[in-house]
Protein backbone atom coordinates (compact mmCIF):
# COMPACT_ATOMS: atom_id res chain seq x y z
CA UNK A 1 0.00 0.00 0.00
CA UNK A 2 1.36 3.06 -0.88
CA UNK A 3 0.84 5.66 1.82
CA UNK A 4 1.47 9.45 3.11
CA UNK A 5 5.21 8.68 3.70
CA UNK A 6 6.36 7.08 0.03
CA UNK A 7 4.90 10.72 -0.96
CA UNK A 8 6.51 12.70 1.44
CA UNK A 9 9.90 10.68 0.64
CA UNK A 10 9.20 11.21 -3.47
CA UNK A 11 9.16 14.60 -2.78
CA UNK A 12 12.04 15.06 -0.53
CA UNK A 13 14.15 13.54 -3.15
CA UNK A 14 12.81 15.56 -5.71
CA UNK A 15 13.64 18.54 -3.44
CA UNK A 16 17.18 17.60 -2.92
CA UNK A 17 18.08 16.53 -6.16
CA UNK A 18 16.85 19.90 -7.32
CA UNK A 19 18.99 21.98 -4.38
CA UNK A 20 21.94 19.62 -5.95
CA UNK A 21 21.53 20.20 -9.43
CA UNK A 22 21.53 24.35 -8.56
CA UNK A 23 25.05 24.00 -6.62
CA UNK A 24 26.83 21.22 -8.59
CA UNK A 25 25.83 22.13 -11.83
CA UNK A 26 28.56 25.05 -13.19
CA UNK A 27 28.07 24.55 -16.77
CA UNK A 28 24.41 25.63 -17.83
CA UNK A 29 21.99 28.39 -16.95
CA UNK A 30 19.14 26.56 -18.48
CA UNK A 31 20.06 23.61 -16.36
CA UNK A 32 19.85 26.24 -13.19
CA UNK A 33 16.22 27.62 -14.06
CA UNK A 34 15.06 23.25 -14.79
CA UNK A 35 16.09 22.92 -11.48
CA UNK A 36 14.13 25.72 -9.73
CA UNK A 37 11.21 24.51 -11.57
CA UNK A 38 11.89 20.94 -10.33
CA UNK A 39 12.68 22.09 -6.69
CA UNK A 40 8.35 23.92 -6.80
CA UNK A 41 7.14 20.59 -8.23
CA UNK A 42 8.46 19.15 -5.12
CA UNK A 43 6.60 21.39 -3.26
CA UNK A 44 3.23 20.77 -4.75
CA UNK A 45 4.00 17.30 -4.78
CA UNK A 46 4.17 17.53 -0.81
CA UNK A 47 1.07 19.75 -1.04
CA UNK A 48 -1.02 17.45 -2.79
CA UNK A 49 0.17 14.31 -0.88
CA UNK A 50 -0.99 16.65 2.67
CA UNK A 51 -3.92 17.93 1.05
CA UNK A 52 -5.16 14.26 0.39
CA UNK A 53 -4.16 13.00 3.31
CA UNK A 54 -5.99 15.71 5.75
CA UNK A 55 -8.76 15.77 3.38
CA UNK A 56 -8.58 19.89 3.24
CA UNK A 57 -8.44 21.20 -0.47
CA UNK A 58 -6.69 24.34 0.77
CA UNK A 59 -3.30 22.81 -0.34
CA UNK A 60 -4.83 21.92 -3.72
CA UNK A 61 -5.34 25.72 -4.10
CA UNK A 62 -1.97 26.53 -2.97
CA UNK A 63 -0.76 24.42 -5.87
CA UNK A 64 -2.28 26.20 -8.35
CA UNK A 65 -0.94 29.54 -6.87
CA UNK A 66 2.29 27.82 -7.10
CA UNK A 67 1.84 27.01 -10.68
CA UNK A 68 0.88 30.55 -11.95
CA UNK A 69 3.82 31.71 -10.24
CA UNK A 70 6.51 29.41 -11.12
CA UNK A 71 5.53 30.39 -15.03
CA UNK A 72 5.68 34.13 -14.15
CA UNK A 73 9.09 33.23 -12.24
CA UNK A 74 10.06 30.76 -15.54
CA UNK A 75 9.39 34.43 -17.88
CA UNK A 76 11.94 36.51 -16.00
CA UNK A 77 14.35 33.91 -15.26
CA UNK A 78 14.25 33.21 -19.00
CA UNK A 79 14.13 36.97 -19.59
CA UNK A 80 17.10 37.94 -17.41
CA UNK A 81 18.93 35.06 -19.69
CA UNK A 82 18.51 36.43 -22.61
CA UNK A 83 19.49 40.01 -21.47
CA UNK A 84 23.05 37.93 -20.28
CA UNK A 85 23.64 36.47 -23.54
CA UNK A 86 22.80 39.60 -25.69
CA UNK A 87 25.68 41.18 -23.60
CA UNK A 88 28.26 38.24 -23.30
CA UNK A 89 27.54 35.56 -25.71
CA UNK A 90 27.53 33.43 -23.01
CA UNK A 91 25.40 31.62 -20.75
CA UNK A 92 28.09 29.47 -18.69
CA UNK A 93 27.69 30.08 -15.32
CA UNK A 94 31.49 29.73 -14.41
CA UNK A 95 31.92 32.97 -15.90
CA UNK A 96 29.40 34.95 -14.32
CA UNK A 97 32.02 36.14 -11.88
CA UNK A 98 32.76 39.60 -12.62
CA UNK A 99 32.08 40.96 -8.88
CA UNK A 100 34.04 39.74 -5.80
CA UNK A 101 34.67 40.54 -2.25
CA UNK B 1 -21.15 40.29 2.32
CA UNK B 2 -21.11 44.18 2.37
CA UNK B 3 -18.35 46.16 0.16
CA UNK B 4 -17.86 48.34 2.94
CA UNK B 5 -16.57 45.67 5.10
CA UNK B 6 -13.33 45.78 2.44
CA UNK B 7 -12.25 49.05 3.21
CA UNK B 8 -9.49 48.32 5.40
CA UNK B 9 -8.32 46.51 2.37
CA UNK B 10 -8.67 49.51 0.14
CA UNK B 11 -4.81 50.80 0.07
CA UNK B 12 -3.66 47.89 -1.74
CA UNK B 13 -6.45 48.12 -4.07
CA UNK B 14 -6.28 51.44 -4.79
CA UNK B 15 -2.43 51.55 -5.44
CA UNK B 16 -3.00 48.17 -7.83
CA UNK B 17 -6.21 50.46 -10.09
CA UNK B 18 -3.57 53.39 -9.75
CA UNK B 19 -0.29 51.42 -11.37
CA UNK B 20 -2.32 50.02 -13.74
CA UNK B 21 -3.64 54.19 -14.49
CA UNK B 22 0.53 54.71 -14.87
CA UNK B 23 1.10 51.51 -16.96
CA UNK B 24 -1.27 52.29 -19.51
CA UNK B 25 -0.76 56.14 -19.63
CA UNK B 26 3.06 55.25 -20.05
CA UNK B 27 2.37 53.53 -23.17
CA UNK B 28 0.66 56.96 -24.84
CA UNK B 29 3.25 59.04 -23.44
CA UNK B 30 6.59 60.42 -25.43
CA UNK B 31 10.06 60.26 -25.00
CA UNK B 32 10.24 63.84 -24.13
CA UNK B 33 7.13 63.93 -21.63
CA UNK B 34 7.97 60.98 -19.70
CA UNK B 35 8.01 63.14 -16.60
CA UNK B 36 4.73 62.85 -16.98
CA UNK B 37 4.79 59.17 -15.55
CA UNK B 38 7.21 60.49 -12.61
CA UNK B 39 4.37 63.18 -11.82
CA UNK B 40 1.77 59.96 -12.13
CA UNK B 41 3.87 58.03 -9.69
CA UNK B 42 4.44 60.58 -7.31
CA UNK B 43 0.39 61.27 -7.37
CA UNK B 44 -0.14 57.48 -7.40
CA UNK B 45 2.27 57.32 -4.09
CA UNK B 46 0.51 60.02 -2.68
CA UNK B 47 -3.31 58.93 -3.02
CA UNK B 48 -2.07 55.80 -1.58
CA UNK B 49 -0.51 57.57 1.51
CA UNK B 50 -3.66 59.26 2.19
CA UNK B 51 -5.80 56.63 1.44
CA UNK B 52 -3.58 54.18 4.38
CA UNK B 53 -4.04 57.53 6.51
CA UNK B 54 -7.74 57.15 5.91
CA UNK B 55 -8.47 54.14 6.43
CA UNK B 56 -6.19 53.80 9.54
CA UNK B 57 -7.77 51.75 12.38
CA UNK B 58 -6.73 51.28 15.65
CA UNK B 59 -8.43 48.05 16.00
CA UNK B 60 -7.29 44.63 14.26
CA UNK B 61 -9.50 44.01 11.10
CA UNK B 62 -9.55 40.14 10.10
CA UNK B 63 -10.49 39.58 6.13
CA UNK B 64 -10.98 37.66 3.49
CA UNK B 65 -11.89 34.39 5.03
CA UNK B 66 -8.46 35.25 8.03
CA UNK B 67 -6.32 35.52 4.78
CA UNK B 68 -5.57 39.39 5.32
CA UNK B 69 -5.39 41.71 8.45
CA UNK B 70 -5.42 45.36 8.76
CA UNK B 71 -3.81 46.67 12.50
CA UNK B 72 -2.00 49.28 13.70
CA UNK B 73 1.58 47.61 12.61
CA UNK B 74 0.60 47.05 9.49
CA UNK B 75 -0.23 50.86 8.98
CA UNK B 76 2.84 51.91 10.34
CA UNK B 77 4.99 49.82 8.38
CA UNK B 78 2.86 50.37 4.88
CA UNK B 79 3.28 54.08 5.31
CA UNK B 80 6.71 54.27 5.97
CA UNK B 81 7.00 51.68 2.48
CA UNK B 82 5.02 54.00 0.75
CA UNK B 83 7.18 57.08 2.22
CA UNK B 84 10.63 55.83 1.43
CA UNK B 85 9.64 54.97 -2.14
CA UNK B 86 8.71 57.95 -2.77
CA UNK B 87 11.71 59.29 -1.69
CA UNK B 88 13.51 57.02 -3.56
CA UNK B 89 11.61 58.10 -6.58
CA UNK B 90 12.97 61.79 -6.09
CA UNK B 91 16.30 60.72 -5.46
CA UNK B 92 16.51 58.71 -9.04
CA UNK B 93 14.72 61.11 -11.20
CA UNK B 94 17.96 63.14 -12.40
CA UNK B 95 20.16 60.08 -12.32
CA UNK B 96 17.46 58.26 -14.29
CA UNK B 97 17.67 61.53 -16.92
CA UNK B 98 21.22 61.59 -17.41
CA UNK B 99 21.59 58.03 -18.09
CA UNK B 100 18.89 57.31 -20.48
CA UNK B 101 17.14 55.11 -18.57
CA UNK B 102 14.31 57.39 -17.54
CA UNK B 103 11.60 54.89 -18.27
CA UNK B 104 8.15 53.66 -17.46
CA UNK B 105 9.41 50.30 -16.19
CA UNK B 106 11.38 51.72 -13.46
CA UNK B 107 8.41 53.58 -12.05
CA UNK B 108 5.95 50.41 -12.40
CA UNK B 109 8.10 47.66 -11.59
CA UNK B 110 8.72 49.93 -8.15
CA UNK B 111 4.99 50.30 -7.90
CA UNK B 112 4.25 46.78 -7.84
CA UNK B 113 6.98 45.65 -6.02
CA UNK B 114 5.48 48.56 -3.15
CA UNK B 115 2.35 46.25 -3.16
CA UNK B 116 4.16 43.28 -2.74
CA UNK B 117 5.46 44.88 0.19
CA UNK B 118 2.16 46.03 1.37
CA UNK B 119 0.29 42.57 0.82
CA UNK B 120 2.60 40.85 3.03
CA UNK B 121 2.66 43.17 5.67
CA UNK B 122 -1.13 42.88 5.72
CA UNK B 123 -0.32 38.98 4.90
CA UNK B 124 -2.42 36.45 7.54
CA UNK B 125 -2.15 33.57 6.06
CA UNK B 126 1.25 31.33 4.13
CA UNK B 127 -0.71 32.07 1.28
CA UNK B 128 -0.91 35.47 0.91
CA UNK B 129 2.49 36.01 2.40
CA UNK B 130 3.96 33.45 -0.41
CA UNK B 131 1.62 36.11 -2.76
CA UNK B 132 3.18 39.38 -1.96
CA UNK B 133 6.58 38.08 -1.51
CA UNK B 134 6.47 36.91 -5.40
CA UNK B 135 4.91 40.24 -6.52
CA UNK B 136 8.10 41.83 -4.08
CA UNK B 137 10.71 39.42 -5.91
CA UNK B 138 9.93 39.29 -8.89
CA UNK B 139 9.37 43.37 -9.27
CA UNK B 140 13.10 43.31 -8.10
CA UNK B 141 14.52 40.86 -10.31
CA UNK B 142 13.00 42.81 -13.64
CA UNK B 143 14.38 45.94 -11.67
CA UNK B 144 17.85 44.79 -11.16
CA UNK B 145 18.17 44.12 -14.59
CA UNK B 146 16.41 47.07 -16.07
CA UNK B 147 19.37 48.23 -17.62
CA UNK B 148 19.45 46.08 -20.60
CA UNK B 149 22.58 46.98 -21.81
CA UNK B 150 24.95 46.25 -18.27
CA UNK B 151 26.28 43.33 -18.26
CA UNK B 152 27.05 43.53 -14.58
CA UNK B 153 23.46 44.13 -13.85
CA UNK B 154 22.10 41.44 -15.94
CA UNK B 155 24.99 39.25 -14.26
CA UNK B 156 23.74 40.43 -10.81
CA UNK B 157 19.93 39.79 -11.72
CA UNK B 158 20.60 36.46 -12.54
CA UNK B 159 22.67 36.10 -9.24
CA UNK B 160 19.38 37.35 -7.48
CA UNK B 161 16.87 35.29 -9.49
CA UNK B 162 18.52 32.10 -8.52
CA UNK B 163 19.20 32.65 -4.81
CA UNK B 164 15.72 34.19 -4.68
CA UNK B 165 14.18 31.09 -6.15
CA UNK B 166 15.62 28.77 -3.82
CA UNK B 167 14.45 30.89 -0.82
CA UNK B 168 11.09 30.52 -2.03
CA UNK B 169 11.29 27.07 -2.89
CA UNK B 170 12.95 26.46 0.86
CA UNK B 171 10.01 28.39 2.67
CA UNK B 172 7.71 26.96 0.11
CA UNK B 173 8.76 23.19 0.98
CA UNK B 174 8.74 24.79 4.87
CA UNK B 175 5.36 26.13 4.53
CA UNK B 176 4.15 22.65 2.93
CA UNK B 177 5.49 20.45 6.46
CA UNK B 178 3.57 22.76 8.50
CA UNK B 179 0.53 22.82 6.60
CA UNK B 180 0.58 19.19 6.77
CA UNK B 181 1.12 19.20 10.54
CA UNK B 182 -1.09 21.73 11.53
CA UNK B 183 -3.84 21.33 8.93
CA UNK B 184 -3.74 24.96 8.02
CA UNK B 185 -2.10 28.21 6.64
CA UNK B 186 -3.42 30.48 8.57
CA UNK B 187 -1.20 32.06 11.44
CA UNK B 188 -3.37 32.43 14.39
CA UNK B 189 -5.21 28.92 13.32
CA UNK B 190 -1.50 27.58 13.64
CA UNK B 191 -0.78 28.97 16.66
CA UNK B 192 -3.73 27.58 17.82
CA UNK B 193 -3.06 24.35 16.53
CA UNK B 194 0.60 23.94 18.42
CA UNK B 195 -1.03 25.63 21.87
CA UNK B 196 -4.40 22.79 21.84
CA UNK B 197 -2.22 19.86 20.29
CA UNK B 198 0.97 20.12 22.19
CA UNK B 199 1.92 16.38 20.72
CA UNK B 200 2.55 18.12 16.75
CA UNK B 201 5.47 19.87 18.99
CA UNK B 202 7.95 17.42 17.44
CA UNK B 203 10.64 16.68 14.31
CA UNK B 204 8.40 17.28 11.45
CA UNK B 205 7.04 20.75 12.73
CA UNK B 206 10.49 22.03 13.65
CA UNK B 207 11.95 20.43 10.01
CA UNK B 208 9.07 22.63 8.53
CA UNK B 209 10.14 25.61 10.59
CA UNK B 210 13.82 25.22 9.65
CA UNK B 211 12.90 25.99 6.01
CA UNK B 212 10.79 28.74 6.73
CA UNK B 213 13.48 30.14 8.76
CA UNK B 214 15.86 29.81 5.34
CA UNK B 215 13.68 31.33 3.53
CA UNK B 216 13.38 34.14 5.81
CA UNK B 217 17.59 34.60 6.07
CA UNK B 218 17.62 34.61 1.78
CA UNK B 219 14.99 37.28 2.09
CA UNK B 220 16.62 39.44 5.20
CA UNK B 221 20.10 38.63 3.48
CA UNK B 222 21.55 37.06 6.48
CA UNK B 223 24.69 34.88 6.79
CA UNK B 224 24.90 32.26 5.76
CA UNK B 225 22.51 33.10 3.27
CA UNK B 226 23.74 36.69 1.90
CA UNK B 227 25.65 35.52 -0.92
CA UNK B 228 23.31 37.58 -3.41
CA UNK B 229 23.25 40.91 -1.55
CA UNK B 230 26.61 42.80 -1.93
CA UNK B 231 26.23 41.76 -5.44
CA UNK B 232 23.40 42.74 -6.34
CA UNK B 233 23.90 46.02 -4.42
CA UNK B 234 26.76 46.77 -6.66
CA UNK B 235 25.77 45.56 -9.99
CA UNK B 236 22.53 47.25 -10.12
CA UNK B 237 21.70 50.51 -10.78
CA UNK B 238 22.10 53.16 -8.15
CA UNK B 239 18.47 54.04 -8.02
CA UNK B 240 17.35 49.91 -8.33
CA UNK B 241 19.72 49.29 -5.16
CA UNK B 242 18.69 52.46 -3.36
CA UNK B 243 15.01 50.32 -3.92
CA UNK B 244 16.30 46.87 -2.74
CA UNK B 245 17.97 48.17 0.47
CA UNK B 246 14.92 49.89 1.53
CA UNK B 247 11.44 48.73 0.94
CA UNK B 248 12.45 45.02 0.93
CA UNK B 249 13.92 45.40 4.27
CA UNK B 250 10.38 46.52 5.84
CA UNK B 251 8.71 43.41 4.03
CA UNK B 252 11.62 40.82 5.50
CA UNK B 253 10.61 42.20 9.01
CA UNK B 254 6.89 41.64 7.76
CA UNK B 255 8.05 37.87 6.84
CA UNK B 256 9.71 37.07 9.94
CA UNK B 257 7.12 39.31 12.76
CA UNK B 258 3.76 37.69 11.43
CA UNK B 259 5.46 34.08 10.84
CA UNK B 260 7.53 33.48 14.13
CA UNK B 261 5.73 36.09 16.50
CA UNK B 262 1.76 35.48 15.19
CA UNK B 263 2.22 32.19 14.31
CA UNK B 264 5.06 30.08 15.90
CA UNK B 265 5.41 32.18 19.24
CA UNK B 266 4.43 28.97 20.73
CA UNK B 267 7.70 27.23 19.84
CA UNK B 268 9.87 30.28 20.72
CA UNK B 269 12.34 28.36 22.19
CA UNK B 270 12.86 26.17 18.51
CA UNK B 271 13.30 29.39 16.35
CA UNK B 272 15.35 31.19 19.05
CA UNK B 273 18.87 29.19 18.53
CA UNK B 274 18.16 29.43 14.48
CA UNK B 275 17.64 33.17 14.71
CA UNK B 276 20.50 33.81 17.01
CA UNK B 277 23.25 31.67 14.54
CA UNK B 278 21.79 33.92 11.92
CA UNK B 279 22.32 36.96 14.07
CA UNK B 280 25.33 36.39 15.17
CA UNK B 281 26.97 35.43 12.20
CA UNK B 282 25.56 38.69 10.26
CA UNK B 283 26.85 40.57 12.71
CA UNK B 284 30.13 39.53 12.60
CA UNK B 285 30.87 39.05 8.84
CA UNK B 286 28.79 41.62 7.91
CA UNK B 287 30.95 44.18 9.71
CA UNK B 288 34.43 43.13 9.37
CA UNK B 289 34.11 42.06 5.74
CA UNK B 290 32.71 45.85 5.30
CA UNK B 291 35.85 47.19 6.22
CA UNK B 292 37.32 45.55 3.08
CA UNK B 293 35.44 47.07 0.64
CA UNK B 294 36.70 49.89 -1.77
CA UNK B 295 33.25 50.24 -3.83
CA UNK B 296 30.43 52.29 -1.25
CA UNK B 297 27.39 50.08 -2.79
CA UNK B 298 29.14 47.16 -1.84
CA UNK B 299 30.74 48.56 1.50
CA UNK B 300 26.61 49.55 2.51
CA UNK B 301 25.88 45.87 1.93
CA UNK B 302 27.69 44.45 3.61
CA UNK B 303 27.07 46.92 6.20
CA UNK B 304 23.04 45.97 5.79
CA UNK B 305 24.08 42.53 6.56
CA UNK B 306 25.22 43.87 9.93
CA UNK B 307 22.20 45.65 10.53
CA UNK B 308 20.23 42.95 9.56
CA UNK B 309 21.95 41.04 12.32
CA UNK B 310 20.69 43.74 14.82
CA UNK B 311 16.96 43.29 13.27
CA UNK B 312 17.01 39.63 13.79
CA UNK B 313 19.05 40.13 17.22
CA UNK B 314 15.72 41.66 18.50
CA UNK B 315 13.15 39.66 17.28
CA UNK B 316 15.36 36.58 19.10
CA UNK B 317 14.70 38.24 22.57
CA UNK B 318 11.02 37.39 21.81
CA UNK B 319 9.90 40.00 24.10
CA UNK B 320 7.34 43.22 23.20
CA UNK B 321 10.44 45.13 24.06
CA UNK B 322 12.67 43.18 21.35
CA UNK B 323 9.67 43.24 19.02
CA UNK B 324 9.05 46.94 19.43
CA UNK B 325 13.51 47.44 19.00
CA UNK B 326 13.55 45.73 15.76
CA UNK B 327 10.48 47.97 14.65
CA UNK B 328 12.46 51.09 15.75
CA UNK B 329 15.34 49.48 13.54
CA UNK B 330 14.13 49.06 10.85
CA UNK B 331 11.99 51.47 10.43
CA UNK B 332 14.92 54.09 11.03
CA UNK B 333 17.33 51.92 9.22
CA UNK B 334 15.74 52.62 5.83
CA UNK B 335 14.94 56.03 6.63
CA UNK B 336 18.88 56.33 6.79
CA UNK B 337 19.61 53.65 3.95
CA UNK B 338 17.74 55.98 1.61
CA UNK B 339 19.64 59.07 2.70
CA UNK B 340 22.81 57.46 2.56
CA UNK B 341 22.25 56.12 -1.56
CA UNK B 342 20.11 59.10 -2.35
CA UNK B 343 23.48 60.36 -1.88
CA UNK B 344 25.59 57.73 -4.24
CA UNK B 345 22.80 58.41 -6.79
CA UNK B 346 23.61 62.32 -6.68
CA UNK B 347 27.40 62.17 -7.09
CA UNK B 348 27.04 59.88 -10.43
CA UNK B 349 26.67 61.80 -12.91
CA UNK B 350 26.27 61.80 -17.10
CA UNK B 351 28.32 58.40 -17.72
CA UNK B 352 30.51 58.06 -14.52
CA UNK B 353 29.10 55.90 -11.94
CA UNK B 354 30.11 57.42 -8.38
CA UNK B 355 30.99 53.46 -6.81
CA UNK B 356 34.26 54.39 -5.18
CA UNK B 357 35.18 55.72 -1.75
CA UNK B 358 37.40 57.28 -3.12
CA UNK B 359 34.88 59.05 -5.13
CA UNK B 360 34.07 61.12 -1.88
CA UNK B 361 37.51 62.60 -1.45
CA UNK B 362 37.16 66.45 -0.40
CA UNK B 363 32.98 66.23 -0.88
CA UNK B 364 33.47 69.00 2.06
CA UNK B 365 35.54 71.58 -0.64
CA UNK B 366 33.21 71.05 -3.26
CA UNK B 367 29.68 71.06 -1.99
CA UNK B 368 29.87 71.17 2.26
CA UNK B 369 25.90 71.03 2.56
CA UNK B 370 25.86 67.85 0.82
CA UNK B 371 29.04 66.37 2.49
CA UNK B 372 27.24 67.34 5.81
CA UNK B 373 24.21 65.92 5.00
CA UNK B 374 25.94 62.26 4.12
CA UNK B 375 28.04 63.18 7.57
CA UNK B 376 24.27 62.63 9.44
CA UNK B 377 23.47 59.41 7.70
CA UNK B 378 27.17 57.42 8.60
CA UNK B 379 27.21 59.08 12.14
CA UNK B 380 23.69 57.61 11.84
CA UNK B 381 24.35 54.10 10.53
CA UNK B 382 27.32 54.31 12.81
CA UNK B 383 25.24 54.71 15.92
CA UNK B 384 27.14 58.08 16.72
CA UNK B 385 24.73 60.10 20.07
CA UNK B 386 22.41 61.86 19.01
CA UNK B 387 21.71 60.55 15.72
CA UNK B 388 19.40 58.07 15.58
CA UNK B 389 21.24 54.93 14.69
CA UNK B 390 22.45 55.39 18.37
CA UNK B 391 19.06 54.46 19.66
CA UNK B 392 18.08 52.12 17.56
CA UNK B 393 20.61 50.18 18.83
CA UNK B 394 20.46 50.94 22.20
CA UNK B 395 16.79 50.10 22.43
CA UNK B 396 18.27 46.26 20.78
CA UNK B 397 20.82 46.08 23.40
CA UNK B 398 18.70 46.83 26.11
CA UNK B 399 15.90 44.32 25.21
CA UNK B 400 18.66 41.77 24.38
CA UNK B 401 19.88 42.14 28.17
CA UNK B 402 16.17 42.08 29.40
CA UNK B 403 16.16 38.87 27.80
CA UNK B 404 19.16 37.52 29.88
CA UNK B 405 21.99 37.56 27.29
CA UNK B 406 24.68 39.76 28.90
CA UNK B 407 27.38 37.93 26.11
CA UNK B 408 25.31 38.90 23.22
CA UNK B 409 24.79 42.31 24.28
CA UNK B 410 28.87 42.44 24.53
CA UNK B 411 29.08 41.46 21.28
CA UNK B 412 26.80 43.51 19.07
CA UNK B 413 28.85 46.78 21.05
CA UNK B 414 31.80 45.26 19.65
CA UNK B 415 30.10 45.27 16.36
CA UNK B 416 28.67 48.84 16.56
CA UNK B 417 32.41 49.76 17.24
CA UNK B 418 33.99 47.61 14.28
CA UNK B 419 31.42 49.03 11.84
CA UNK B 420 32.01 52.64 13.27
CA UNK B 421 35.37 52.43 11.81
CA UNK B 422 33.99 51.80 8.25
CA UNK B 423 31.34 54.74 8.29
CA UNK B 424 33.45 57.25 10.27
CA UNK B 425 36.02 56.61 6.83
CA UNK B 426 33.60 57.92 4.69
CA UNK B 427 33.59 60.95 6.60
CA UNK B 428 37.34 61.31 6.96
CA UNK B 429 37.83 60.97 2.82
CA UNK B 430 34.94 63.63 2.77
CA UNK B 431 36.70 65.91 5.15
CA UNK B 432 40.16 65.44 5.04
CA UNK B 433 41.38 64.34 1.96
CA UNK B 434 41.76 66.52 -0.82
CA UNK B 435 39.49 66.36 -3.76
CA UNK B 436 40.28 64.38 -7.44
CA UNK B 437 37.77 66.80 -9.03
CA UNK B 438 36.61 69.92 -8.43
CA UNK B 439 32.55 70.39 -10.09
CA UNK B 440 29.84 70.94 -7.45
CA UNK B 441 27.08 68.63 -6.86
CA UNK B 442 24.25 69.43 -9.19
CA UNK B 443 21.04 68.58 -8.18
CA UNK B 444 17.27 69.98 -8.22
CA UNK B 445 15.65 71.98 -5.64
CA UNK B 446 12.83 69.31 -4.94
CA UNK B 447 15.63 66.45 -4.64
CA UNK B 448 18.28 68.93 -2.53
CA UNK B 449 15.09 69.73 -0.11
CA UNK B 450 14.05 66.28 0.18
CA UNK B 451 17.44 65.10 0.65
CA UNK B 452 18.20 67.73 3.51
CA UNK B 453 14.82 67.00 5.01
CA UNK B 454 15.96 63.14 5.28
CA UNK B 455 19.30 64.02 6.57
CA UNK B 456 17.60 66.38 9.04
CA UNK B 457 15.06 63.57 10.06
CA UNK B 458 18.23 61.59 11.06
CA UNK B 459 18.79 64.06 13.80
CA UNK B 460 15.48 64.62 14.56
CA UNK B 461 14.25 61.23 15.41
CA UNK B 462 17.43 61.00 17.64
CA UNK B 463 17.17 63.90 19.10
CA UNK B 464 13.82 63.61 20.21
CA UNK B 465 13.62 59.18 20.00
CA UNK B 466 10.22 58.97 22.42
CA UNK B 467 7.27 59.14 20.05
CA UNK B 468 8.99 56.52 17.93
CA UNK B 469 9.88 54.26 20.02
CA UNK B 470 6.12 54.66 21.90
CA UNK B 471 4.69 53.94 18.90
CA UNK B 472 6.44 50.92 18.13
CA UNK B 473 5.56 49.52 21.13
CA UNK B 474 2.02 50.58 21.44
CA UNK B 475 0.95 49.25 17.21
CA UNK B 476 2.95 45.57 18.71
CA UNK B 477 1.23 45.90 21.85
Amino acid sequence: MIGLQHYLTIAAVLFALSVAGIFINRRNLILLLMCIELMLLAVNFNFIAFSRHLGDETGQIFVFFILTVAAAEAAIGLAILIVIFRSRRTINVRELDSMKG
Amino acid sequence: MNLTDLLPAAPEMTLLGLICVVLLADLFVEDEKRVITFWLTIAALFITGTSLVLTAQETRTVLFDGSYVSDPLSHVLKLTAVGVVAIGFMYARDYLHQNKLFKGEYYVLGLFGLLGTMVMISANSMLTMYLGLETLSLSLFALVAFDRNSATAAESAMKFFVLGAIASGALLYGISWIYGITGSLQFHEISEAIRTNPEINAVPLWFGLAFVIVGIGFKFGAVPFHMWLPDVYQGARSPVTLYIATAPKLAALALTLRILVDGFSGLHEVWQGMIMVLAVLSLVIGNVVAIAQTNIKRMLGYSAIGHVGFILLAVFCGTGQGYAAALFYTLTYVVMAAGSFGMVILLSRQGFEAELLSDFKGLNARSPWFAFMMLFFMFGLAGVPPWVGFFAKLNVISAVLDAGFPGLAVLMVLAAVVGAFYYIRVVWLMYFESAEERAILQAKVDTRFILSLNGLAVLAIGLMPGWLLSLCMRVLG
